[in-house]
């Protein structure tokens, strides 16, 4: 029998993600990938993977899997107990599984989103260079959407070292109050120096709109430049004409309850973009659950490559560790 | 229609986007110049380059700032802003493609029902209300406007596949429509909509806040490929395409739809080059010759 996982319960939105589907945004198709690329990359090397493979991507609630085949998995990201035949297993560790076992979770009880990266990668097929589901285009993944009860996921099989295990500083932490770094820009001249006050001074809370489309938050309104508007953009002031999103730009339709756009972001639109999130931290955004308190913190151009070169750095030193 | 033409703006969009933007109101020239720069950045293809996106008076470039510098790039950018400059000499290669639409078909008409109370004119479909605030005596004669003058394709995206098109008619002519006042939760898959001056066409099913006017037969996008128009790749779109909309019948309709379901559907498309300086001194002109190659 090849080996392949059974879902027995899909938990609430499990989807196929890997390193990402870069290069055709322009046709208005997202990069895709694990939300939280740094977790993902953990689990993938903790089993032996090139750390863009093909993992699950687990939102909130685990779901419950059969492996028809022995293999070797990690889980790491969001706090999640990982249970094998009802027997807890460590997170941020490599373990076996054996032929009929069943991996289950526990609750949450921190971050959002939990990476299984199981020995071999997904064996689903590859779309545009990537395994990654991309749902809202019904593209990629297993069948292009989440993980539903019954289905059979492929594997490509074989088993990796057990016991491997991330050192406590090279996990990513989760926390309630967390601070994104962003580069200011784009339509930030749209806000007054008071809307512009308002939100790098605001503490602002997760809404439960939160997907890999975008995260919306709730916390204060921006003060926006009286204008006429300019013909094409439309008549509120928080309107463009619409433009390209970047990944990680923050818009602010109406000026209140910016939006944060991740992995799976629609690729334009008409809304005044304020900021952008730095590359890196997207995967805290990532790791944030509901009523996650949230400060947006102004860095340059250079301080957001100084961020990115000290997670390249991390990226490094895990590589290592797991060597 | 011609305006002169002022600095674009750059700005980062954190540390791997760049975002310019060539004028802060819409007009086919500032698209224009969009789709001349980016071409010819395509072409060049630096390494370091992810994605290149061009949008209706603006584009973005993602890159790989461990790869290529961020200054260097912006400064590449402002080079290529000045050698395109107005883009009145500039021509490219672009397709006519010609788009069936079934104005007020039932699916659209269902849903657009159930969403009345986010719409301006609950009492009237979106149809008649586009109609009458631009000024035309009946729908039909709205229909004939809206099909009568080719579209330009100015932005791909939202979700995979949209076009955005842009009326190819002086300013004075241009249907403009508000979005709803709040998006819709539904919206049917080929739906032909409209929203500010951009008509558009949905790819797919979902939420959207945009007028709608009819459906098309035509798939614009086929994650599986399995359709003549998408053997190269899934998306039938691509930014800088002209459209004809032409109106059909349910029967025409249905029969497209028996062509789509047995896999010999094809949107007839052909070659062709566009330059602005002509266009712009002629539009009406320019327009019957461009869509010549579909008679």
């Amino acid at each position: 029998m090849t080996a392949s996982i059974e879902v027995r319960k899909p938990g609430l939105s499990t989807t196929v993600q890997d390193g990402g589907r870069p290069g055709y945004y322009h046709l208005g198709i997202p990069p895709s990938g694990g939300l939280d690329q740094y977790s993902l990359a953990a689990a993938n090397l903790l089993v032996g993977n090139d750390a863009g493979a093909a993992a699950l991507e687990i939102v909130y609630m685990g779901p419950e899997l059969l492996f028809t085949a022995p293999a070797t998995v990690a889980v790491t990201g969001a706090t999640m107990q990982p249970r094998v035949n009802g027997e807890d297993r460590p997170l941020w560790e490599s373990f076996d599984v054996a032929e009929g076992d069943v991996l289950g979770f526990g609750y949450l009880t921190a971050g959002a989103r939990a990476y299984l990266a199981v020995s071999g990668g997904v064996d689903v097929p590859d779309v545009l260079g990537s395994r990654s589901t991309y749902g809202l285009g019904g593209l990629g993944g297993f069948s292009g959407r989440p993980l539903a009860e019954g289905d059979v996921l492929p594997l490509r099989g074989g088993t990796g070292r057990t016991g491997l295990v991330v050192p406590g500083d090279l996990r990513r932490p989760m926390s309630k109050d967390v601070e994104v770094r962003v580069v200011m820009g784009l339509y930030d001249h749209r806000l007054t120096d008071q809307g512009r006050a308002t939100f790098l001074d605001t503490t602002w809370t997760l809404t439960p709109v939160a997907d890999r489309i975008g995260f919306r938050y709730t916390g204060a309104e921006l003060e926006t430049v009286d204008r006429e508007p300019p013909f094409g953009a439309g008549q509120d002031p928080s309107n463009i004409v619409d433009a390209p999103y970047p990944i990680g730009s923050i818009q602010v339709p109406g000026g209140v309850e910016p939006i944060v756009l991740h992995r799976d972001a629609v690729s334009g639109g008409g809304y005044m973009m304020v900021a952008t999130v730095v590359s890196c931290d997207l995967d805290v955004v990532a790791q944030s659950a509901p009523r996650t308190r949230t400060r947006f913190v102004e860095v340059d151009l250079d301080g957001a490559l100084a961020a990115r070169a000290e997670q390249r750095d991390r990226a490094r030193r895990l590589r290592e560790a797991l060597g | 229609m011609s305006t002169a033409v002022q600095d674009a703006r750059y700005s980062w969009g954190g540390d791997e986007f760049v975002f310019v933007e060539l004028a802060e109101e819409m007009s086919l020239q500032a698209n224009f110049r969009a789709m001349a720069i980016t071409s010819r950045l395509r072409d060049e293809r630096p390494d370091g380059i992810v994605d290149i996106c061009p949008a209706n008076a603006s584009y973005q470039v993602h890159y790989d700032p461990d790869v290529l510098d961020p200054r260097e790039l912006l400064a590449h950018l402002q080079d290529l802003e000045r050698a395109v400059g107005d883009a009145l000499d500039v021509s490219l290669p672009s397709r006519v493609l010609d788009i069936p639409v079934l104005y007020r078909d039932p699916w659209t008409t269902e849903t657009l029902m159930r969403f009345r109370d986010r719409h301006q004119d609950p009492d009237a479909t979106d149809i008649e209300y586009a109609a009458r605030i631009n000024g035309y005596t009946d729908v039909d004669e709205f229909i004939a406007a809206h099909s009568g003058s080719p579209w330009f394709t100015s932005m791909v995206g939202f979700v995979a596949g949209l076009p955005f098109t842009f009326q190819m008619v002086p300013r004075d002519r241009q249907i403009v429509v508000p979005k709803y006042l709040r998006p819709r939760t539904d919206t049917p898959k080929q739906t032909v909509g409209y929203g500010g001056c951009f008509s558009c066409i949905y790819s797919v099913r979902g939420a959207g806040g945009y007028q709608m006017f009819g459906i098309t037969p035509a798939p614009i996008y086929d994650p599986t490929q399995s359709l003549p128009d998408f053997t190269d790749f899934l998306v039938l779109f691509r930014p800088g395409d002209i459209v004809k909309f032409t109106p059909i019948d349910r029967d025409q309709y249905d029969d497209a739809v028996a062509q789509v379901e047995a896999g010999t559907f094809r949107v007839t498309a052909h070659d062709v080059d566009f330059a602005l300086e002509p266009f712009l001194a002629d539009p009406d002109s320019y327009n019957a010759r461009l869509l010549e190659v579909l008679a």
